[in-house]
């Protein structure tokens, strides 16, 4: 019986569930006796230019080894985007200007940690405050520049689409829904805050111990930073205590990190506090939409538009990117004659935008369903109906979109039905009625989203390699970084499957880049179809290398030898009894490794279906979920244990951006949402239970017909929920409520509704 | 998120705490749960120079019914902790609204550790003890060397965390009347289970009949809804009355709701605790 598809208990979890991990500030190594700990002065204006730092009585404070200021600091300031204003660099430290709340001015070297934030408070920064500017439709004015020398808060050119379409866009379609809505910014929120350790070892190479989801790139980074070449450079991975998207790459402060191990001759380490987290680390979404949805009385949608402002925040960085995903996915799940998009991404004085859960693809899902919702409102529609009539149909795979995707596989269609029944639609449906009949405080509110998204879309390339060592053990290595997924179960479950040796046998190595030179990480869902597939291949191809090898011991043709997978064995087909060599002892003759890089080429295109019910109480405005049903197909489940896990924490991630987180800044740029007093991540208390309903369609584009999961259920859940509300509310005159639907907010809707309609 | 350093004193009785507040004065703060102290502490917008901790006092925990007769009520010593209060006997049977209102207070971890008289001498407009405090009429008992003094609670509070309460004075007990185990009912509104209410409202029976109403969160200090008392003192009905339940608050303006929000909320949460004490 294959191991694959079974409920392999995760062997990374004893630890996790009892000792706890070991993570980069946890760490205890020798190479890091005596380290200094860094503490770095943080500005606490979001605007303002930099007259004088004194650091006279810091230095002078007790356990202070020393201060450095951005004019001792000789990292050259570093473009953090290619494609982002070349103007727009930042520094490592701060020089003559800040442009958010928590930008790094100094930094304190202490023996010990709490002397660090005494002496930081003793650093005097003499600042001239200038305006600030938060809003991105101000930030687009250019009245208050960030980079002065740039002439512009504009960042990039890159999301420009030349062929404008001209007025008759829209002149076929007998409806035509416009609006705007905020995809509101969020933050990652990691349990495991940001943290780096460093050293320099006599041989002049720098070693980084951090957390990241990618430490190969992260180290490549962090070399074009210090002007170092890549191989004096070593990154090693500790546990990572989740990344979320936010932690892809290397930040600023490993390569400071590094630098002031260097100018101090001893180590350091570097852990932030939730705070600084709460500013310092990259946040995600913040982008402001405008949608127009037209099409014809019957349900024929014609055509779409999506015009997106995003967000970078102060210093450029991955942000930049990610509305190239949101214009792709713009059309989702639907056959759409005419797709329009647009983007502009513009610089504020917040903290950087990068990627999180989705990364620019939910933020297209969530434009096109709540357009979607408007658009069976406005005509009447069940919108279960209207997504199933203009949804791409099974036989016209493989499907290029007019966001210039190529879907390789999906049942849309059937995804929507399975979330129904699941859900009991027409019974959720009638329920409604009675209560809206009634007029009860509860109102019940229905929610469908039907979502594709695009995983492994980043980089298509992995590798793996695969040993068998004479004592029956085997080592994986993986250019995959997992921070949660589960690989040290996954890679070696397919790594079983093939050579017959059992999963406790198989240890699973990755994130030092010493031992594992190459590797993109793991983000965008990418690892299953790209790091899993090439560990398959890999121990495919060390099968087939073990059967030449046993040739010669068996005296026996290859093409007459197999694996005997139940005692990890070579044996001779059809002759039970007869001599055999097991992979073990083959190693222990010649080394047997193999390593396997593969080349996905393109990516793959998970999809689904969610229903979520909400109980609306409209004197309060007080929306719960009740109920989410999820059909989430990324094809066959390696590991349903895994990859159920991923689909609650995904799911729980989009209720959580639906109903309750947003970063807020005031109009200073002063952060209203640092503490987790603050802002609103869930608890279980705030979610329900999730039914989880199974659909596989194998992709194409690789042997094992895997496609991602891990951002799946947030991106399905999130519409789901939203429209749920609104339609919870609808027959009130509520249309649109932005996220998150807070009480007030949902409220308000109310009360505005009400007002007008008493015009 | 390390405090300023500080000076620690455990003092083995109110005696020696007393004598240590004396001592230091406005350089010293009192410690007891600490879930309202050590954080600000570790933000370092609270630098006491003398921390004294009051939290392993035994003669300060303590619930009992005192006095006799028609004057007799519940004490509670103030070091007592939310769970005993939210497992009191006592309470249950003599004035059961304040261990329903204790149970909402954070999670388990700090219901093991907070105190009421922390709470109270905490002072958060948005704390859920002093506006229940306050619908029962309680008095705070201060002690400091030169003598003890009572003072109801409904002339504590001051302004925003402050109130009448001397440098030198220790609360050390908490007085609510004996309101029994009915009649009263607490309607918090949150965004999340733990979170600070948004609004809340407390309603308990006094031993004369009266409802009374206290107010989390809608003002600079706990409030009590005197308008909807006096409609409902003059025999106007519930819907009637709890819909003068914002009169005279001036609630705060934040991330979960504006005043007009709070001002609305209040007559909601007022009429559904109002129904609910009701029976």
């Amino acid at each position: 019986m294959s191991i694959l598809g079974t409920r392999v208990v995760r062997t990374e979890d004893p630890v996790f569930l009892t000792r706890g991990a070991t993570y980069t500030d946890d760490l205890t190594d020798e190479r890091l006796t005596g380290a200094l700990h860094v503490t770095l002065v943080r500005s606490p204006l979001a605007h303002a230019t930099i007259n004088s730092i004194d650091v006279e009585e810091a230095r002078n404070a007790p356990g202070v080894v020393a201060v450095f200021t951005g004019a001792d600091c000789d990292i050259a300031p570093a473009l953090l985007f290619p494609a982002a204003n070349k103007q727009m660099v930042r520094p490592f430290l701060a020089t003559d200007r800040v442009r958010y709340v928590g930008e790094a001015v100094a930094a304190v070297l202490t023996e010990e940690a709490y002397q660090g934030e005494d002496a930081a408070d003793l650093v005097d920064v003499d600042y001239e405050p200038l305006d600030a500017v938060v809003d991105m439709k101000e930030a687009l004015k250019d009245e208050v520049l960030l980079f002065p020398e740039a002439g512009t808060n504009s960042v990039t050119a890159m999301h420009l689409n030349k062929d404008e379409p001209g007025d008759d866009f829209f002149a076929d379609c007998e409806v035509v829904v416009s609006r705007e809505i905020v995809n509101q910014r969020v933050a990652a929120a990691p349990l495991e805050t940001r943290a780096a350790s460093a050293y320099w070892g006599e041989d002049g190479r720098c070693t980084i111990f951090c957390s990241t989801q990618n430490a190969q790139s992260a180290r490549d980074e962090v070399a074009g930073w210090l002007g170092m070449d890549a191989k004096d450079l070593r990154l090693i991975l500790p546990d990572v205590g989740g990344g979320f998207g936010a932690k892809i790459g290397a930040d600023p402060e490993f390569a400071l990190v590094a630098w002031l191990s260097k100018k101090v001759g001893r180590p350091v380490r570097w852990n932030e506090s939730r705070s600084e987290n709460m500013t310092g680390m990259v946040q995600g979404r913040g982008q402001l939409q405008t949608i127009t949805i037209g099409g014809d009385r019957d349900g024929t949608v014609k055509a779409y538009r999506l015009d997106v402002v995003a967000d970078a925040g102060a210093y450029p960085r991955l942000g930049v990117a990610l509305p190239m995903f949101t214009r792709m996915m713009a059309p989702g799940t639907y056959d759409i004659p005419k797709v329009w998009s647009t983007a502009k991404v513009v610089a504020t004085n917040t903290t950087s935008t990068a990627a999180y859960r989705g990364a620019g693809r939910p933020e297209a899902t969530q434009a096109i369903e709540r357009a979607m919702d408007l658009f069976a409102d406005e005509i009447g529609m069940d919108p279960a109906e209207l997504r199933k009539k203009n949804v791409i149909k099974p036989e016209q795979f493989p499907f290029t979109t007019k966001g210039g995707a190529e879907y390789d596989t999906g049942e849309y269609a059937k995804a929507i039905d399975l979330a129904c029944k699941a859900a009991n639609y027409e019974g959720l449906r009638a329920e409604q009625a009675r209560r809206r009949e009634r007029g009860d405080a509860l109102q019940l509110g229905i929610g469908v989203s039907s979502y594709v998204e695009i995983t492994g879309g980043g980089a298509f390339v992995e590798n793996a390699t695969v040993q068998v060592h004479p004592d029956g053990t085997v080592t994986v290595l993986t250019g995959t970084s997992p921070h949660g997924q589960g690989h040290a179960t996954a890679w070696a479950m397919l790594a079983s499957e093939e050579l017959g040796i059992p999963v406790e046998k198989i240890t699973v190595k990755h994130g030092d880049t010493d031992l594992i030179p190459t590797g993109a990480g793991t983000m965008g869902s990418r690892s299953l179809q790209t790091g899993g597939v090439a560990v398959h291949n890999a121990a495919v191809e060390l099968v087939e290398l073990a059967k030449q090898r046993a040739a010669d011991v068996l005296e026996a043709s290859v093409d007459d030898l197999e694996l005997d997978k139940a005692t990890g064995s070579i044996v001779v087909k059809g002759a039970p009894g007869a001599k055999s060599v097991s992979l073990a002892d083959l190693a222990g003759t010649e080394e047997l490794k193999v390593f396997h890089e593969w080349d996905a080429k393109k990516p793959t295109f998970p999809f689904g279906a969610h229903v979520a019910v909400v109980e609306v109480d409209v004197e309060s405005g007080k929306a719960t979920v009740e109920r989410i049903w999820a059909v989430d197909d990324a094809g066959p489940i390696l590991n349903p244990l895994i990859f159920d896990g991923q689909r609650h924490g995904g799911i729980a991630q989009g209720i959580a951006q639906a109903m309750l987180e947003e970063v807020v800044f005031d109009s200073e740029g002063q952060p209203l949402t640092a503490t987790f007093a603050d802002y609103g991540i869930p608890s279980a208390a705030e979610l329900p239970s999730f039914d989880l309903v199974t659909m596989e369609t194998p992709t194409t584009i690789n042997s094992m017909g895997y496609k991602g999961v891990g951002e799946a259920g947030t991106i399905g859940s999130c519409p789901a929920v939203h429209n749920a509300v609104i339609d919870a509310v609808s027959h009130l005159g509520v249309r649109h409520i932005d996220m998150p639907l807070t009480p007030v907010r949902v409220w308000t809707a109310i009360h505005e509704a009400q007002k007008e309609s008493a015009k | 998120m390390i405090p300023v350093g500080f000076d620690y004193q455990r003092p083995e009785s109110v005696d020696a705490a007393l004598a240590l507040l004396a001592e230091h004065g406005d350089d010293a703060t009192v410690l007891a749960g600490g879930h309202s102290l050590l954080p600000v502490m570790k933000l370092r917008l609270a630098a006491p120079e003398v921390v004294i901790d009051i939290g392993r006092l035994a003669e300060l925990n303590y619930i009992r019914v005192d006095g006799d007769g028609a004057d007799s009520y519940v004490a509670i010593g103030a070091g007592t902790r939310y769970r005993d209060i939210v497992v009191s006997d006592v309470l249950a049977k003599e004035c059961a609204l304040l261990p329903a209102v204790t149970r909402t207070v954070g999670d388990p971890q700090v219901r093991h550790r907070g105190t009421l008289g922390g709470a109270l001498a905490h002072g958060d407009p948005a704390g859920d003890l002093p506006a229940a405090i306050l619908a029962l009429e309680g008095t705070i008992v201060l002690r400091s060397p030169r003598g003890e003094r009572k003072v109801p609670i409904t002339e504590f509070y001051t302004g925003v965390f402050s109130s009448v309460k001397e440098p030198d004075e220790l609360i050390v007990e908490i007085r609510v009347p004996r309101t029994g185990s009915t009649g009263w009912a607490y309607e918090k509104f949150t965004r999340r289970s733990n979170d600070w209410a948004i609004v809340a409202v407390a309603v308990v029976t006094a031993p004369d009949g009266a409802r009374r109403i206290g107010l989390v969160n809608m003002g600079s200090t706990p409030l009590r809804a005197k308008a909807t008392e006096a409609a409902l003192a003059e025999g106007k009905s519930i819907e009637e009355a709890a819909a003068l339940a914002a009169e005279g608050a001036e609630p705060p303006a934040d991330n979960a709701g504006t005043p007009e929000y709070r001002r609305h909320l209040v007559t909601v949460l007022t009429r559904r605790a109002l129904q609910t004490a009701a029976g």
